[in-house]
């Protein structure tokens, strides 16, 4: 249409221009004949009218197609060249604008492919740059996700508003909620976007908070440091370090976590033993002076007297020493532990003695024999620098060559000794070492060998085999606990934990105005339930839930609810073939009024999701008051979403959609599992719903509505 | 009353523990010694030939532990019972003490009756008596 419309006008105008010569030839050929000749002019005319008008056609279509074929070569193939150029910048690599017929256009034409090449050369370099920058930064995450999971502390990081960005699995075991599957307490879920207020005491993280802030303008590392008890019943020692943003304003903090529960058990054992020592022995001690001052002051009582006074002493001082030693048995423990020491394989120990001696003497150093089940209660650092001095003085005074590690149990110690061959050492010198300040190189510190050793409760002397010729100088260390130290490894799952979303950094709390955000950014509980049947109002009721959610449109796997519930009655032989769970094997689970609380807790500050969500939800309501509960936040529900999207389909079960949209099916029919899949289906209608429109969760609800009344028309 | 008096040295820097000890073991007919402290030991050793070495861990000069390791290094010593005292008795100690050749080791406050009985088993036959 646009070049008929382009070609009518240019042939119009050429045709125009054509008439317009000739009717201006003939007027001034006209006006230049004498009056009395135009007559003679007009019979002319008149005679060869017919030729004229031949002529005058024959001009007017040459000039016609003339400007035809203008049009064609030159605007029109322009025009051409325009779109095709723009075609160039929105398609796919490779799209080139044709060759035009006009020299001067085919110059353009190939000017624009040129451009067109340099532009795709450059748009493929920056997406190359920008992959491997994404590659980059991807590595670099999983470095650190890893090098976070390996921490002995707990690391968890929040945001200015206290929601958790990150947290490592040795922190998600600290803060557990319960240990093993009994919930002992208040029931505080730790998880992404969770606030850490409610896992720590609210008023202990205020005041570590003011205290920051106070040092903020003043100290070079501000920080706070308190001690709390949590869920699961452990003591905790934690520290706060606030984190700048770009203005230098606080845009978060770093909360360190150590399990305190046994150091804090030790000292409390000491403050025991003191009491125990102080008023067990206060009674016989009086006794024993009263007795002994009477026998001392009256020499001459009678005899009788006397031997009533002397037996009383003896019975005395049997109950003062029994006391004594009762007291130290008992509390024998107390007396090893220290607040600075940890449980460590010894393997690891004499691996970084021996490093530390080779690098420092240059002597060759090996590991002659270690157990790597042997693990110690010891201070690392003060026992590598004890056993590294005590080469240095012996390598120093004799003609040593090398050394020998060993590390084995001995009773309820373990004996690490240093060896060497060849130089017999006084036991003089020894002891006189062992009073020393501890010096290696430049490095000393105020520490004695002794000091060491009784921070420990150890002991160590020199056994010389002078036959062979091999001096040992024993360390007997306490040992320690493998358990304490190996507890949270076996908690991190196989795969890399997906415990951290610094995404959530620029988040804005708005709990308040959930209706208008974006469904992309709300944070869901997607829940399922199994039952003892199907009609709740007719006595059915909850004997399993499963929850999981959903951050920042990321699934977290590894933040689940889990919980078995004891129903109290028996299950319809119908549901039991569904999940396979008999009603015996719930009596020792808790009750519903005690399991939705904690899955209250956990669905706290978020949208619930379910598959055939009403049939649950019924469930909860009927619970709500037994519970003490409300379940007041919005409800999507993904059988309903899942009909917004096909309209035009008919079934809408979990299995069915799940195949639809691409989701691998595992664990069926138990909650969690249920929960798991109905979790990877509501991802995957997220953007099918966003192509219809529907981006809010107002606009969700809705359509949502929509689509019940119209199933309910069918 | 054995046909040959056994000989025993105490040795402690406490005189109060000295004496107590000193009357019992007379008067349970052994043969002793005293000495103050861990160099005076080693002296007494070497002129006294005790039977049994009956000494304090804790003491000035030498420690018990020193003594101990001395006389272990000397074969000709070798009969000699070493017997100790002490009052600080944790678990490692005794383990080094024992470790270092001592017979038997014996945590202060102990029953002086108790202690002679035991001293008298180290010279039944076989018998190394546990504490």
């Amino acid at each position: 249409m646009r070049f008929l419309r382009g070609v009518w006008l240019w042939v119009l105008i050429a045709c125009g221009g054509v008439l317009l010569v000739l009717a201006t030839g003939a007027l001034l050929l006209y006006l230049a004949t004498d009056t009395e000749r135009r007559p003679i002019l007009s019979a002319l005319a008149s005679e060869s009218a017919p030729l004229l008008s031949f002529g005058t056609t024959i001009l007017l279509v040459v000039a016609g197609m003339a400007a035809h074929w203008l049009f064609r070569r030159y605007p029109h193939a322009a025009r051409q060249l325009a779109e095709q150029s723009r075609s160039v910048l929105a398609a796919e690599h490779g799209f080139r604008v044709a060759a035009a017929d006009a020299p001067e256009l085919a110059d353009v034409a190939s000017a624009i492919n040129q451009l067109a090449d340099a532009y795709h050369r450059v748009e493929q370099d920056l997406d190359q740059r920008s992959a491997d920058a994404r590659a980059r930064v991807e590595e670099e995450r999983d470095r650190f996700a890893a090098l976070m999971s390996e921490l002995s502390q707990g690391v968890l990081v929040c945001n200015a508003d206290g929601r958790i960005l990150l947290y490592n699995s040795r922190a998600a075991a600290l803060l557990a909620p319960f240990v093993g599957s009994a919930p002992r307490g208040d029931y505080k879920p730790l998880g992404l976007g969770r606030s850490v207020l409610a896992l720590l005491d609210r008023n202990q993280v205020a005041h570590a908070l003011d205290l920051i802030q106070q040092q903020l303008d003043h100290v070079d590392r501000p920080h706070a440091r308190f001690v709390v008890s949590v869920a699961n019943g452990a003591l905790l020692r934690v520290q706060v370090a606030p984190f700048l943003g770009a203005e230098g304003l606080v845009a978060g903090m770093v909360f360190t976590f150590d399990d305190v529960s046994g150091m804090v058990g030790r000292e409390a054992q000491r403050l025991r033993l003191l009491q125990s020592l102080a008023t067990g022995t206060r009674a016989p001690a009086a006794n024993l002076r009263a007795a002994a001052e009477n026998l001392a002051g009256y020499p001459d009582m009678p005899a009788d007297q006397r031997k009533q006074f002397v037996e009383i002493a003896v019975a005395e001082s049997r109950i003062l020493t029994d006391r004594l030693n009762t007291a130290l048995r008992e509390y024998a423990d107390a007396l090893k532990g220290s607040l600075t020491l940890d449980d460590m394989r010894a393997v690891d120990l004499l691996a970084v003695v021996q490093r530390r001696i080779s690098d420092v003497l240059q002597l060759p150093t090996s590991i002659e024999e270690a157990d790597s089940e042997l693990w110690l209660r010891v201070d690392s650092y003060a026992i590598v620098q004890a056993m590294t001095f005590l080469a240095a003085r012996l390598a120093g005074d004799y003609p040593i060559h090398g050394f020998q590690l060993r590390a084995s149990s001995g009773g309820g110690f373990a004996e690490v000794d240093l060896i060497w061959t060849g130089a017999i050492v006084s036991s003089e010198a020894l002891s006189l070492w062992e009073g020393e300040p501890m010096r290696i190189g430049a490095e000393e510190t105020p520490l004695s060998l002794r000091d060491v050793l009784e921070r420990h409760g150890a002991e160590a002397w020199l056994q010389v085999d002078k036959i062979r010729q091999i001096s040992r100088f024993r360390f007997l260390l306490p040992r320690g606990e493998a358990a304490a130290a190996l507890a949270y490894k076996t908690s991190t799952a196989e795969s890399r934990p997906e415990f951290y979303d610094f995404d959530l950094f620029d988040r804005i709390d708005t709990a308040g105005a959930l209706a208008e955000r974006k469904l992309s950014e709300l944070s869901y509980t997607i829940f399922d339930t199994e039952t003892t049947g199907l009609e709740p109002s007719a006595g059915d009721e909850i004997i399993s839930m499963g929850a999981v959610r959903i951050v920042n449109g990321r699934l977290l796997k590894q933040e689940v609810f889990e919980q078995l519930v004891n129903p109290r009655r028996s299950i319809s032989r119908e549901s039991v073939a569904v999940h396979g769970i008999e009603a015996r094997q719930l009596l020792n689970e808790p009750p519903i009024e005690q399991v939705l609380p904690r899955f209250h807790r956990f669905c706290e500050d978020t949208v619930l999701v379910a598959h055939n969500a009403a049939f649950d939800m019924r469930f909860l309501e009927l619970k709500e008051a037994a519970a003490d509960v409300h379940f007041g936040q919005p409800v999507l529900d993904t059988l309903l979403l899942s009909a917004v999207v096909h309209p035009s389909l008919d079934n809408h079960d979990l299995d069915t959609i799940a195949e639809r949209v691409g989701v691998r099916v595992i664990g069926r029919h138990t909650a969690l599992g249920d929960a798991l899949v109905t979790a990877e289906v509501f991802l995957r209608l997220l953007p099918l719903l966003a192509e219809r429109g529907i981006v809010t969760l107002a606009q969700a609800l809705e359509a949502s509505r929509a689509s019940y009344l119209a199933r309910l028309q069918y | 009353m054995s046909e040959t008096t056994r000989k025993v040295l105490i040795v402690d820097d406490e005189p109060n523990i000295v004496t107590a000890l000193e009357f019992l073991l007379k008067r349970s007919g052994y043969d002793v010694r005293l000495a103050a402290n861990g160099a005076e030991a080693l002296e007494q050793v070497e002129t006294y030939r005790p039977d049994v070495v009956l000494m304090d861990v804790m003491m000035p000069i030498k420690s018990g532990f020193e003594v101990c390791q001395r006389m272990r290094e000397r074969p000709d010593l070798a009969q000699i019972k070493i017997v100790m005292l002490s009052a600080k008795g944790s678990e490692a100690e005794v383990s080094k003490g024992l470790s270092l050749g001592a017979d038997l080791y014996i945590t202060k406050p102990f029953s002086t009756q108790e202690l002679v009985s035991t001293i008298n088993r180290l010279f039944e036959p076989g018998g190394t008596p546990s504490q």
